[in-house]
């Protein structure tokens, strides 16, 4: 039995900030659901499911809040699912969406993903003690800040990398609407002397903690065919997983990273994901994990990644954007960040991704990952439906 | 469309089932020690290897457990090296195993390994559940699952669709049938109790215990391969139905009767059920949304009224109904899990063994 391809008809988001008062967890998520659905041109009774993902149900302090968030998505007499994944749960939450069409349960699938981190506070969701497990009492920076590390020393990369990547993804936010920070008066001057947080991370490296949601309408050929905008269609999407700490674990390279990858051009038929692929919506929460995802990925040679950050590939007019959006460093309502790369990722080939539009974006790939980078998910879609 | 009513669809089968024993209080065991014996027997059962899975997907939840990313420790548990194609829903293992169907008929792997599990003994789970309902005008007001079962209870009452001495009936039923189930928590005799929260007394309501399963799915001739009668999935759906409880009639559970419907559950008898019904008197409201007469056996295993480890016991009434049809004591068995106060949420599916 083949697939049914799947198609992406419909892209709403929030204007991301760091605290949406005005409105309820349901009424952030119903207006990312209602753009969604108006780019589409779909009512609610045209949808059949909906998924939703959101990291820990702490950081909002409400459990299983799919429950109670229902109504506000026009899911009831509908199937709904709540998928967890950590910080790559956005990704993953639009794959099982797009399992559902692919299989052909149902047509057309409304998608979701949330954080309001302002209604708690998400330093503390994440630093609960565990019994018999190492604290991480500094945050996710201190944790991966010592795999930065790890990374320079091994590559030989220079310690202006890390602001390179901040510089770029900040300026590209600019043209970015929905973005969290619009730092208008950015400079590198600035990134470089603004205060070093976990050495080698700044704080202008770091991402910001945001309220936002993003959706997703996606849907079969048939629904495809009846879009009033070009579809995004899905060429390949896969997870990978691997425990967080072990014996023999590449933190710098996890290889659930580099399967899932693997995975995901296999799928699309890629052989050289450098010259095949245009543009890349990575999940960069701190800058120097560009060019560690770019090698991870398989953009780069091992120790390469850098240089292609610091030749300026990575720009937006470069010859391999990364993170047109602004990225995770610009907006980071972590639940909803996988699933605004993977719908990041569809705007630009759907040419929709207005002033951060990459000119003849065909192929582009949508990336996140979560826990330790233990969790990855990753799609890549294109302008032409796939050839099986 | 969620019946076998795409061309080509792939047969997918329960190969697989085991549980833990449900106890009250597991202190002495971590969320990885308790589940892993279970994953040990579901893999040996079928003679797989956790490298030989295509698809593993788990059930959790975060607030159980007092800690987030609550679900990462316990994947540790299946030896997740190297790197495997993996996903969590923070939901009871019902829908996991909905997930990992999916995947199965997108044709991307033939197995799939299914676990959850729950431990309520660390906190007050009457307390933790409050904190599933919506945070702004229900929430702080902390009604537990109790008292709003009890509010489901007594609608059914009021509206002469039973009595008490009717759902102390269901609840001695339960607990007489769980004694031949060794992993049950409440067995044989239990005293009706006094009122928890009138008209639901302690008999009505499920034990509170720590537990966990796993399943293990595979589609067509591997599932033949790896199970001598295996469990075919011949429909499953779930829906769900609106939050609040004032615009909802509690005595009638439209969700789950849709989600029958989709999954084929009318299209012929069951003989069969297991229904996730931790309330007496939520077995009254499934019985009569299912359309299950006295013909069907209903919860042989005592149901959640003998076990109900939160976020298991769904993925167990699957489990269960599909070991009757492996040990062929059933050829057709509805298996159904819920979520959310008073059924708001409702999955079913419907499993059958080969003719004999």
């Amino acid at each position: 039995m083949s697939k049914e391809p799947v198609a992406v008809v419909g892209v709403g988001q929030t204007k991301h900030v760091a605290a949406r008062r005005d409105v309820s967890i349901a009424g952030l998520v119903r207006e990312a659901a209602r753009r969604a659905l108006h780019d589409a041109e779909l009512g609610w009774a045209d949808i059949e499911a909906v998924v939703i993902g959101k990291a820990p149900d702490f950081f909002e302090g409400v459990m299983m809040p799919e429950l109670y968030l229902a109504d506000a998505l026009g899911a009831v007499g509908k199937p709904m699912m709540r998928v967890h994944t950590a910080g790559s749960v956005g990704g993953s939450t639009a794959l099982v969406a797009a399992s559902l069409v692919a299989a052909r349960v149902h047509g057309t699938v409304l998608t979701l993903a949330f954080e309001k981190q302002s209604e708690s506070n998400a330093m503390w969701g994440l630093s609960l003690p565990i019994p018999f497990q190492q604290p991480l009492l500094a945050g996710a920076g201190g944790f991966f800040a010592p795999h930065v590390r790890a990374y320079m020393r091994r590559s030989g990369a220079p310690e202006t990398v890390g602001s390179l990547v901040a510089y770029k993804n900040r300026r590209n936010a600019l043209k970015n609407p929905y973005a969290h920070l619009h730092e208008h008066d950015i400079t590198l001057e600035k990134v470089q002397a603004s205060p070093m947080l976990w050495d080698p991370i700044r704080y202008s490296e770091t991402c910001p903690s945001s309220d936002g949601a993003v959706a997703m309408v996606l849907t079969d050929r048939a629904g495809a065919a009846r879009a009033p905008r070009p579809a995004a269609w899905m060429h390949g999407g896969a997870m990978r997983s691997e425990p967080t700490l072990f014996a023999g674990k590449d933190s710098v390279s996890p290889r659930a990273g580099r399967d899932c990858a693997a995975d995901v051009y296999r799928q699309a038929g890629i052989a050289d994901p450098r010259r095949e692929i245009d543009a890349v919506e990575m999940y960069v929460p701190f800058s120097w994990y560009e060019p560690m995802w770019l090698e991870n990925l398989g953009f780069a040679a091992e120790g390469e990644g850098w240089k292609l950050t610091e030749s300026g590939v990575t720009e937006l007019d470069g010859d391999l954007p990364v993170d047109m959006s602004g990225g995770v460093l610009s907006t980071n309502p972590i639940g909803a960040s996988g699933m605004i790369r993977f719908a990041e990722a569809a705007l630009q080939v759907r040419g929709l991704a207005g002033e951060h539009q990459v000119e003849g974006a065909r192929r582009v790939l949508g990336h996140a990952y979560g826990g330790g980078s233990q969790f990855f998910s990753m799609w890549l879609v294109g302008a032409e439906p796939p050839a099986s | 469309m969620t019946r076998e009513e795409a061309p080509g669809a792939r047969d997918i089968a329960v190969v697989a089932f085991a549980q833990t024993d449900h106890r009250r209080t597991t202190d002495e065991v971590s969320e990885v020690e308790m589940l892993m014996p279970v994953l040990h027997q579901v893999l040996e059962r079928t003679g797989l290897k956790a490298a030989d899975i295509g698809f593993t997907c788990s059930g959790s939840s975060d607030y159980l457990a007092g800690r987030a990313f609550s679900f990462t420790l316990a994947l540790d548990g299946v030896g997740a090296w190297p790197p495997i194609s993996e996903s969590h829903v923070e939901m009871d293992g019902a829908w996991a195993l909905y997930e990992a169907w999916v995947k199965l008929r997108t044709g991307d792997a033939d197995t799939a390994l299914v676990y959850s599990y729950g431990k309520s003994s660390p906190g007050s789970v009457r307390d933790v559940l409050t904190r599933q309902l919506d945070p702004y005008y229900l929430a702080p007001l902390w009604p537990d699952p109790v008292a709003l079962a009890a509010l489901q209870a007594q609608a059914l009452i009021d509206a002469g669709a039973t009595d008490e001495p009717a759902l102390a009936a269901v609840g001695a039923r339960s607990r007489a049938d769980a004694t031949a189930n060794s992993h049950a928590q409440l067995r044989g005799s239990v005293s009706q109790g006094d009122y928890l929260v009138r008209p639901l007394r302690t008999g009505d309501c499920p034990p509170i215990g720590d537990g966990a399963a796993a399943v293990v799915l595979a589609v067509g001739e591997r599932a033949r391969e790896l199970c001598e009668r295996p469990a075919w999935i011949r429909g499953i759906d779930h829906r769900i139905e609106a939050h609040g409880l004032g615009v909802r009639d509690l005595t009638d559970s439209p969700s789950a009767r849709l989600a029958a419907e989709r999954a084929g559950a009318y299209e012929r008898p069951v003989d069969t059920a297991e229904l996730h019904a931790p309330f007496s008197s939520q077995e009254v409201v499934l019985r009569r949304a299912l359309g299950l007469d006295e013909t069907v056996r209903v919860n042989p295993s005592g149901g959640a009224l003998a076990a109900n480890p939160i976020m298991a016991a769904g993925l167990i009434r699957i489990g269960e109904a599909a070991a009757r049809i492996h040990r062929g004591e059933s050829d057709r068995a509805l298996a159904h899990a819920t979520s959310g106060p008073c059924l708001q949420q409702n999955l079913v599916a419907v499993l059958e063994g080969d003719p004999r």
